[in-house]
């Protein structure tokens, strides 16, 4: 096992004998023999207490997020423990369903990588930073009711509820986030 | 602290494919064997192999550590898996590194595979499932939302402009029609990637990685082991990761905290005060074109806020005075998760000793840094590796 300064270690002839090139369209034109399976797998999350309430209050049309004493945050989502100071949150409080744009996208693909079809509207998901709760944190959330490449970091923004009886106790309760000024 | 020096001694590395036809097992064969094969040595030598692969999702297969075990020469040795997203690939060596280090073992084989190809229509697909069941996933979040989400912030913190960024995606395109590995290595402009298809403001598509296959292995020996197998060990001589927390929107984005807690780690234990003078060569994980820059701000290479003035500036060209990427990275080689990542730790390898062939930097580095990056833009990993 004595090195005798071989030269390069990993040569490109080495490295080519080790791929063959399939392209996507062998693959899809069924040149490849392919598996297709569609597994029903459900799941049943527990929320424990504190999405719990956070879900509760949504469907009330309101927000709420749980304050650490110690480190001033005002958490939201809400959490029984503050991960960060490590100890048990303090008080529950309300924020506001209003809040400042942190950051934005405007997303031309979907979740699964298939594009936005012509004539639907981009998504544009931001990092929403609510009245009343710390600073420089907030929450995803969409934007809408703008055109997409008009929204600017820093806009300022309010929630669009779901009607009363329609809002089950999810993060989609609300509709969106729309700029109001 | 009573801890064996530990040196890289051998490397292998696959074409980086978007659809291979070799199995994931098979790939973690070719690498492994090239790499043991690159310091003579064969599966006797090896007390025990550490194997890195992220999303189980990608293969279908809910046991991916243990799938991979034949391909990664583990049978009947004591191996483990780790697996930190995207940080994998560097996490891998820093695994293995304890294993020698603390004196367990002399020699240990560090394997990192992935084959994202089987996951249809696209494996980004697989990606859904890993934000909040309850708060995140009804809004059907991906992961190239979260990072256009995390580089607008930087850009607007610092005033970066997209053109200025799109460089790096040129730099390392460039860099990689060097590398025998290369999936995506081009001669391309600026206007190139501001034209190529918008994915999602601020993203366009030549500023993100490919989804490939492929594998990587790297041999460790302790320091009696090493001065015997080979007269070129490249030493480990730091290591730091860490995590930041999952509750990502609770963070401000523009600065990767925890990538700077893991370099800092790291270069204590290397004895490196200022990294920006003691580090010649860099592979911070560019996944995305402001990646490499955001990384190496947190990687404290430049000054918060001046890694497009030293893009610009042509520091990290491969004829720069701080390389990074001279690769190709992730943009320009590939990114099979956890085999991309150490790919870099491999790149660094070789150009510390001098066989990076076309790539090689001038002026002999004598020490190098690689990062990676990953889970819900939380975890650091670094390894200072020195000739």
């Amino acid at each position: 096992m004595i090195d005798e300064g071989r030269p390069m270690m990993i040569s490109p002839e080495a490295v080519l004998k080790t791929t063959t090139k399939i392209k996507l369209n062998d693959i899809q034109s069924g040149k490849v023999l392919s598996v297709h399976d569609k597994p029903n797998l459900k799941y049943a999350w527990d929320n424990g207490v504190a999405i719990g309430r956070y879900l509760a209050e949504l469907k009330n049309g309101k927000i709420i997020g749980k304050r650490c004493n110690s480190c001033k945050r005002v958490l939201v989502p809400p959490r029984l423990f503050c991960e960060l100071c490590w100890r048990p949150t303090d008080d529950w409080e309300y924020v506001q369903d209003t809040g400042t744009i942190l950051t934005f996208v405007v997303s031309h693909v979907n979740w699964d990588a298939s594009r936005v079809k012509k004539g639907q509207r981009y998504h544009t998901p931001a990092v929403i930073e609510l009245d009343g709760a710390g600073k420089d944190q907030g929450i995803l959330h969409l934007i809408d009711e703008i055109e997409p490449y008009d929204i600017k970091i820093g806009m300022r923004v309010k929630a669009v509820w779901k009607e009363p009886e329609e809002r089950i106790g999810a993060i989609t309760d609300i509709k969106y986030f729309k700029v109001i000024e | 602290m009573g801890l064996r020096r530990v040196a890289i001694v051998g490397a292998g590395l696959t074409k980086f494919h978007r659809y291979t036809q070799e199995t994931p097992k098979e790939l973690a064969y070719e690498a492994t064997k090239m790499a043991l094969d690159s310091c003579e040595m064969s599966l006797n030598d090896i007390d025990c192999v550490v194997l890195g692969t992220a999303p189980d999702a990608f293969d279908g297969v809910h046991m991916n550590g243990e799938y991979l075990i034949d391909g990664a020469g583990g049978y009947r040795k004591p191996y483990m898996r780790h697996y930190v997203g995207g940080g994998t690939g560097v996490l891998s060596p820093i695994h293995g590194w304890f294993h020698v280090a603390s004196g367990m073992f002399d020699t240990c084989l560090v394997v990192a595979e992935e084959k994202m190809s089987p996951a249809f229509p696209h494996p980004a697909g697989a990606f859904l499932t890993i934000f909040d069941h309850t708060t995140e996933q009804p809004l059907y979040p991906t992961l190239i939302w979260i990072f256009a989400i995390e580089m607008h912030r930087f850009m607007h913190k610092h005033g970066y402009r997209k053109e200025d960024i799109a460089l790096v995606a040129v730099k390392n395109k460039k860099n990689a029609l060097d590398h025998p590995s290369a999936q995506l290595a081009a001669e391309i402009t600026v206007e190139d990637v501001l034209n190529s298809e918008m994915m999602a403001y601020p993203v366009n598509r030549l500023d993100i990685s490919p989804t490939s296959d492929g594998a990587a292995a790297i041999v460790l020996a302790a320091e009696h082991v090493a001065r015997r197998v080979t007269e070129k060990p490249i030493w480990i001589d730091g290591i730091g990761y860490c995590l930041d927390t999952a509750y990502w929107c609770n963070r401000d984005l523009y600065y990767p905290d925890y990538v700077e807690v893991a370099a800092r780690a790291a270069y204590k234990m290397a004895g490196i005060k200022e990294p920006s003078k003691e580090i010649h060569i860099a592979e911070p994980y560019d996944p995305f074109t402001y990646k490499e820059l955001h990384h190496i701000e947190g990687l404290m290479l430049c000054k918060r806020g001046e890694s497009v003035k030293m893009l610009l500036d042509g520091v990290t060209q491969r004829d720069g005075n701080l390389p990074c990427c001279p690769s190709g990275g992730l943009l320009g080689v590939g990114n099979p998760i956890a085999a991309a990542g150490l790919m870099k730790v491999i790149e660094i390898f070789l150009q510390l000793r001098g066989e990076a062939g076309p790539r090689q930097v001038p002026g002999k580095p004598t020490c190098g840094v690689a990062q990676a990056w990953g889970d819900l833009m939380q975890v650091g990993t670094v390894v200072v590796m020195r000739s």
